[in-house]
């Protein structure tokens, strides 16, 4: 089996295959080592010396702080209503053929498919003729859009695998729609939905394109980080709040990987 | 036992009555699953695409600087012109680059994960793929800010390996290179390909996992040398999965506006003048007009790929 299954892939291949693992994971090992370097005013290479002063700094600062609390705040809310909507358009279409399926499946991927920029640019013009201010609404409705394709993807994947005669079963055995549903599908379905909940965090939690333009004054954590890019003015905490960030965000990811290998070819 | 079945029914609950109408009538549980998803994204997404779109045919009066709501298509002149021309034929040529690129770096990758990892390599080669998939855009394109800055890494290591005059004379190619790295347009180009790599090596591997293995060993028994048989076998059977990956590489490359602005020569590409049209300018109209470019590029596009299969490997 395993002879017959490698047929084909040579010692080159997979080099150059490790080699690309390297490529994409290189320069994040590189940002935890600068979090660390003593040098503040440039990207000196290699760090001249090594302090975990920069940590003690970071804490200290109440604009980071703020930054996580609204990003988190954000990323909560955006998850909960997209976990609804994509879990309801998902028992909608998982199993059901009928005229413009498509067409709904199609307009939920649309805000990841279309450039960022096009989603951001459309719900500012939105906001500006009907001439409603910038908020923390504003923010939330934009995240939510494009996370509901996440949770609808992962919930769709699961609700394919499911047993139908299960749901047939419960009913032949007296329980109504809606206790099928609490007993039958929604243990089931659990896992999916948290993978997809944990990745549309993910997602909300570190998007810049659409959320610079539907902040307005406020500052997320990535918009935080977007200044610092265009105007560097204190890089050793912008060093320390990117592992932050990357600490924050492989946890979920990690996580949600783990609840759906079954799904594969699921995930997006 | 008969007496058992004797006994009068239950009275229906509203409950069980509501519970029985959604299991008898599929279209009203359908309608009552829809219409919450269908409602926002009818009335937010396409009402503001519409707004956009409405957007891209009013004008701006020259000295109050105030949209004006009438019809006019005096955008779509200006975006006619050759500077205006020039950043489109920028953007999709850099889109075009990155697409090809990423197929290239992309292929070894997915093609050991479909047809030569097993088990726990396996796992551990799909995570390696997915975490920079999702993880933070802002974070990864911050590390080639570090990776590229004159005093990083990467020149470094050029002088490390005493190859600075190399890095120089790459630098030194006009249009493509710059005082360093991060001020170049292969800079810019470099960490495109980075940041996007993760979305075109999933769909490939799909797409190369689906070949049956019995296919590409008839193509040796029937004498094909292996560099006949990826070319005129297995290339081919990957094509949907290329195609989907380039949705995403292609699509994301042409409207993002924060990687030229922070690593590169100061050219603009179509995101950043959408982006400076709406802010610094406040001509909403205008980069409304813009932003309908990458719409209808993408829309070419993705006619194109779906000729191509790329749905069905999505």
């Amino acid at each position: 089996m395993r002879s017959e299954a490698t047929v084909g892939v040579s010692p080159w291949t997979r080099t150059a295959a490790w080699g690309v693992v390297a490529f994409l994971h290189v320069p994040l090992a590189l940002i935890v080592l600068y979090a660390f370097s003593a040098e503040d005013k440039s990207y000196q290479f290699p760090p001249p010396a090594l302090t975990t002063q920069w940590f003690a700094v970071a804490w200290q600062r109440d604009d980071v702080w703020a930054a996580i609390r609204l990003s988190l705040e954000v990323a909560a809310w955006s998850t909960a209503i997209a976990l609804v909507l994509g879990t309801l358009a998902a028992a909608a279409l998982a199993r059901s053929s009928f005229f413009g399926r498509d067409a709904i499946s199609l307009l939920l991927v649309l805000p990841l498919a279309l450039p960022g920029i096009v989603s951001g640019i459309a719900l500012r013009s939105a906001y500006n003729t009907l001439a409603i201010p910038f908020s923390f609404w504003t923010i939330v409705i934009g995240h939510a859009t494009f996370c509901v394709v996440v949770v609808f993807n992962n919930a769709v994947a699961r609700l394919r695998r499911l047993n139908p005669n299960l749901v047939e079963a419960s009913m032949d055995l007296g329980a109504d729609a809606f206790q099928t549903l609490r007993w039958v599908v929604l243990p089931q379905l659990g896992s999916a939905l948290l993978a997809g909940a944990l990745l549309a965090f993910a997602l909300s939690f570190d998007e810049v394109i659409v959320t610079t333009f539907t902040a307005g004054q406020q500052t997320t954590l990535p918009i935080w980080m977007l200044q610092e890019l265009i105007r560097p003015r204190q890089r050793p905490v912008t060093n320390v709040v990117a592992v932050v960030i990357i600490a924050l965000t492989f946890l979920p990811i990690v996580l949600a990987y783990t609840l759906t290998r079954a799904d594969e070819p699921g995930a997006r | 036992m008969s007496t058992a079945l004797a006994l009068p029914a239950p009275p229906p609950t509203v409950r069980r009555r509501v519970s029985d109408l959604l299991y008898t009538r599929r279209g009203v549980l359908l309608v009552a699953l829809l219409a919450p998803p269908l409602l926002w994204f009818g009335v937010i997404y396409l009402g503001s695409l519409f707004a956009l779109l409405a957007n891209a045919f009013f004008g701006l009066d020259d000295f109050s600087g105030v949209v004006v709501r009438e019809f006019t298509l005096k955008n779509f002149v200006e975006l006619a012109e050759p500077a205006n021309v020039d950043i489109v034929v920028r953007s999709v040529a850099m889109a075009s680059a990155v697409t090809l690129a990423c197929v290239v770096l992309g292929w070894p990758l997915a093609y050991t994960m479909a047809r030569h990892a097993r088990g726990a390599q396996k796992a551990l080669l799909y995570v390696a793929v997915m975490l920079p998939l999702w993880s933070s855009y802002l974070v990864r394109l911050y590390a080639w800010k570090l990776l590229l800055a004159k005093e990083g890494a990467i020149s470094w290591a050029a002088q490390q390996a005493h190859l600075t005059w190399a890095l120089d004379a790459l630098l030194a190619i006009p249009r493509l290179g710059g005082p360093s790295l991060s001020l170049s347009t292969l800079g810019t180009f470099v960490v495109f390909v980075y940041l996007w790599l993760p979305f075109m090596v999933l769909p490939m591997q799909a797409a190369i996992e689906r070949i049956p293995a019995s296919t590409i060993e008839a193509s040796a028994d029937l004498g094909a040398a292996p560099g006949q048989t990826l070319w005129r076998v297995i290339l081919p059977l990957a094509l949907p999965g290329i195609a989907a990956g380039s949705i995403f590489t292609f699509s994301l490359t042409l409207g993002d506006y924060i990687v030229p602005q922070v690593i590169g020569d100061s050219t603009l590409y179509i995101g950043q003048v959408v982006y400076k049209q709406q802010g610094v300018a406040g001509n909403i109209p205008f980069a409304a007009a813009f932003s309908l470019v990458p719409i209808v590029v993408v829309g070419i596009y993705l006619w194109i790929a779906r000729r191509l299969g790329a749905f069905d490997a999505l």
